[in-house]
C-alpha cells in the first residue's frame, strides 16, 4: 500500500508501496530512520487513517468498507495504542484515563472500575490511581498509557516509540510491560529506534523512505518473547 | 454513550475551567432572571390595573345622559334645563328590568347624584366626594360590600327611612375613632342614622371609592334633590362577565326604543361597560409585558451567544484530547454529546440560578410597582436558556465530533 500526503501542490510520499503480513501472536519492531513512514505504517495498521492506495486487511477483512463510527468500534475493541508522546487525557485521573475505553465500549460502571484497577495494578501504578497525568513521570504515564491500550482486553497493541521519552531503567521497566503482553498471545507492533529494544522482539522490519529494506526473524512466532523465554521477571518487582 | 457517563464526562469538563463555566452561566444567569423579573414588572402593572377596574365592579354597566346629543324630536338641552328626551327616566328603568326583553340584565339601580353635600357631627363636618342615593341593587352592582352594621334594604327604600351607609374615608374624617353606627349625621340640614359602613374598596386610580356616603333613593329625592322623576345615571349588573356584551347591546337597543332614536350618532345616552375598560387595559399592558419580556430575552440570546463562544474556545482547546477519545473508541455521537451535554449543562444550571435570581429579585419593589411573578414565565425563561444551550451547542460541538482523529491527534 501507499500513503501520500498533502494530495495538491507539495505531495510527500511517506509509504511508497509497503507489503506486509503480520501473523497473530507476532512481536514486530519497526525500525527506520525519521521520516522514513513509521508512524504513518502504525495508523494504518491501528485504523486511524487510511492508505492512499492499495489494500489493508484486518481479520481478512478489507477496513475501506467500514465507516467512521465502525472504525471507532474496531480501534475500541481490538486495537490498544500507546503513542509516543503518551497522550493522557489531561485533569483527568489515571484510574479515568484506564477506564475511559471501556466507557465507550458501555461496559458497566463496577465492572469498569474493577478492570481499570486491575490493568493498573499490571503495570504496577496501583497506589497512583487518583493522580492526574500531571502528577506523574514521563514512564509513570506510559505505563498508564499501556494500561489503557490493555485494559479492554485488545488482540493488536500497538506503540510508537513506547521507551523514546525515558531513561533506560524506565525503558526496560517497560519493555518487560510490553513483553508479557506479547506472552499473552497479543500481537505487539513496536516502533523504535533504539537496537535493545528491537532485540526484544520475534521479528524486525527496517523501513526507509516509505519502502521496507529488511524484514528479519528471529523468533518463531509461537512461543514467549527471546526475553522472556527464561524466568519470568514480575513488573513488580522491576518497579519498586 | 449512556447518559449517566456524558453528563459526567461533561461535568467534569466544566470543573476543568471553574472561572470560565462560571461567568458562561452568569451570562444565561442574568438572561434568565431578566426575563423572570421584567416579565413579573410587567405583570404586576397590569395586575395593578385590573384590580382597580375591577374594583368597580366588573359586570357592571353604567348609563349616563349624553349632554351634547339630539333627541328624536331634534329638540336640544337648553338653559341648563335637560330636554325630556335625554333623561334617564322611571320608564326607561322599568322597560331595562323587563327580563322578557333583556334576559342578561340581572338588576337595574337608578342613581341620583347629589352635588356638593356637607356632612356634620358633633361639630365635625366633612363634604364626601360622592353623595349617592340609590336602591339595594346597586351594592352588588358596584361591588359595596358591609364592613359592620348593615347595607339599607329595599324596605328602608320603599318607607323612605333616612338611613346612610358611610364609606371608610367618611367615617373617618367625621368620626376619627368614635363608632358610627347609630349615630345622626347632618348632610347639609337633612338628619340621616347611620346604620353601615362600607368595606374599603381602595382607590380606582381616579378617585378614592370610600369617600362616598349612600342611602335610599326616595330619601334622597325627599330631602337633597327633590322628586324630578329623572336620574343622573342608571347602573345596570349584567347576569354574568361573559354576557356583558348581549346587556350591552340589549341596553342599547331598550333605550334607543324609549328616547325613540333612529341614528345611533345621535343617542343621547352613553353606556359604559367597565369590561370594555378591562380588555382595553389588559391589551395595553399585554403589549407592555411582551415588549419588557423582548428586552430580556434578547440578554438570554447575549447570554447564548457567550455559551457559543466559550464551547468553539473549548472545542479548539481541546482538539488533542478529542483526538485520543476517537483513537480509543469514541464513536461521533459519543464526542457530540460531550459537547452538547456540557453546553446544555452550562445553560440548565446558569438557568436554574437565573430563575433562583428572578424570583428573589421579584421580591422587591421596581418603581412602585410590586412585581407579581407569571407562573407561565419560569418554565418558558427555563425551557428557551436550555433551548438556547442546545442551538449554540449543536455547532461547536458537531465541529468537535466531526474532528479526523489522526489530525486532531497532531493538532498542537
Ligand atoms: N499529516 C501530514 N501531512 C503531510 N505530511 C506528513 C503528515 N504526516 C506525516 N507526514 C510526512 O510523512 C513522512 C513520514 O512521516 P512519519 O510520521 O510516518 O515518520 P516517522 O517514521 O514516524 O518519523 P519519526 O521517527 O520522526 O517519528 C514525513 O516526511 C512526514 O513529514
Ligand atoms: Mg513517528
Amino acid at each position: 500500500m501507499t500513503k501520500v500526503y498533502g494530495l495538491g501542490e507539495v505531495e510527500v510520499h511517506a509509504l511508497r508501496g509497503i507489503t506486509l503480513a503480520i501473523e497473530r501472536g507476532d512481536y514486530v519492531a519497526i525500525m527506520g530512520s525519521s521520516g522514513s513512514g513509521k508512524t504513518t505504517l502504525m495508523n494504518i495498521i491501528g485504523c486511524l487513517d487510511m492508505p492512499t492506495s492499495g489494500r489493508y486487511l484486518l481479520d481478512g477483512i478489507d477496513v475501506r468498507r467500514f465507516g467512521d463510527d465502525q472504525l471507532s468500534l474496531i480501534r475500541n475493541r481490538k486495537v490498544g495504542f500507546v503513542f509516543q508522546s503518551y497522550n493522557l487525557i489531561p485533569r483527568t485521573t489515571a484510574l479515568q484515563n484506564v477506564e475511559l475505553p471501556l466507557t465507550y465500549a458501555g461496559v458497566p460502571p463496577r465492572e469498569r472500575l474493577e478492570r481499570a484497577r486491575a490493568a493498573l495494578d499490571g503495570v504496577g501504578l496501583a497506589d497512583r490511581a487518583d493522580h492526574e497525568p500531571s502528577e506523574l513521570s514521563g514512564g509513570q504515564q506510559q505505563r498508564v498509557a499501556i494500561a489503557r491500550a490493555m485494559v479492554g482486553n485488545p488482540s493488536l497493541i500497538l506503540a510508537d516509540e513506547p521507551t523514546g521519552n525515558l531513561d533506560s531503567v524506565s525503558g526496560d521497566q517497560i519493555m518487560e510491560v510490553v513483553d508479557r503482553v506479547n506472552a499473552e498471545g497479543r500481537t505487539v507492533v513496536l516502533i523504535t529506534h533504539e537496537e535493545h529494544v528491537a532485540a526484544r522482539a520475534k521479528r524486525v522490519v527496517r523501513v526507509a523512505d516509505g519502502l521496507v529494506v529488511s524484514d528479519e526473524r528471529r523468533a518463531p512466532v509461537a512461543g514467549a518473547p527471546p526475553h522472556l523465554s527464561g524466568a519470568d521477571t514480575g513488573i513488580v518487582e522491576a518497579a519498586s | 454513550m449512556i447518559g449517566p457517563e456524558a453528563i459526567r464526562i461533561a461535568l467534569q469538563g466544566l470543573l476543568a475551567n471553574r472561572l470560565r463555566s462560571a461567568l458562561t452561566m452568569l451570562g444565561i444567569l442574568i438572561g434568565v432572571g431578566a426575563v423572570i423579573m421584567l416579565v413579573a414588572v410587567g405583570n404586576g402593572s397590569s395586575a395593578a390595573v385590573q384590580q382597580q377596574i375591577q374594583s368597580l365592579g366588573t359586570n357592571r354597566i353604567t348609563i349616563m345622559r349624553n349632554f351634547g346629543g339630539f333627541g328624536s324630536g331634534g329638540r336640544r338641552s337648553t338653559n341648563g334645563t335637560q330636554s325630556r328626551s335625554s333623561n334617564l327616566t322611571a320608564a326607561d328603568v322599568t322597560a331595562l328590568s323587563d327580563k322578557s326583553v333583556a334576559p342578561d340584565i340581572k338588576s337595574v339601580s337608578p342613581v341620583a347624584n347629589v352635588q356638593s353635600v356637607t356632612a356634620s357631627w358633633q361639630g365635625a363636618t366633612y363634604s364626601p366626594s360622592q353623595f349617592v342615593g340609590t336602591v339595594p341593587s346597586y351594592f352588588e352592582a358596584a361591588d359595596y360590600q358591609i364592613a359592620a352594621g348593615r347595607l339599607f334594604t329595599s324596605q328602608d327604600e320603599q318607607s323612605h327611612a333616612r338611613v346612610v351607609d358611610l364609606g371608610q374615608t367618611v367615617v373617618a374624617n367625621l368620626f376619627g375613632t368614635a363608632n358610627p353606627l347609630g349615630q345622626f349625621v347632618k348632610f347639609n340640614s337633612t338628619s340621616f342614622q347611620v346604620i353601615g359602613v362600607l368595606k374599603s374598596k381602595g382607590t380606582n386610580g381616579v378617585q378614592d371609592q370610600d369617600d362616598v356616603v349612600l342611602a335610599p333613593l326616595s330619601a334622597v329625592q325627599d330631602t337633597l334633590t327633590g322628586y324630578t322623576g329623572t336620574y343622573d345615571q342608571i347602573t345596570v349588573e349584567a347576569v354574568s362577565s361573559g354576557s356583558m356584551t348581549s346587556a350591552t347591546n340589549e341596553i342599547t337597543s331598550i333605550l334607543d326604543g324609549t328616547h325613540k332614536i333612529t341614528n345611533a350618532a345621535n343617542a343621547d345616552f352613553r353606556v359604559l361597560n367597565q369590561a370594555t375598560l378591562l380588555a382595553a387595559s389588559t391589551s395595553t399592558s399585554s403589549v407592555f409585558t411582551t415588549l419588557l419580556g423582548a428586552v430580556a430575552a434578547i440578554s438570554l440570546l447575549v447570554g447564548g451567544i457567550g455559551v457559543m463562544n466559550i464551547m468553539l474556545v473549548t472545542v479548539t482547546e481541546r482538539t488533542r484530547e478529542i483526538g485520543i477519545r476517537k483513537a480509543i473508541g469514541a464513536r461521533k455521537i459519543d464526542i457530540l454529546s460531550q459537547f452538547l451535554v456540557e453546553s446544555v449543562l452550562l445553560t440548565m444550571i446558569g438557568g436554574l440560578l437565573g430563575v433562583g435570581a428572578g424570583i428573589v429579585g421579584s421580591q422587591f419593589k421596581v418603581v412602585g410597582i410590586q412585581p407579581v411573578i407569571a407562573t407561565y414565565s419560569i418554565p418558558l425563561a427555563f425551557g428557551v436558556a436550555v433551548a438556547v444551550g442546545l442551538f449554540f451547542g449543536i455547532y461547536p460541538a458537531n465541529r468537535a465530533a466531526k474532528l479526523r482523529p489522526i489530525e486532531a491527534l497532531r493538532y498542537e
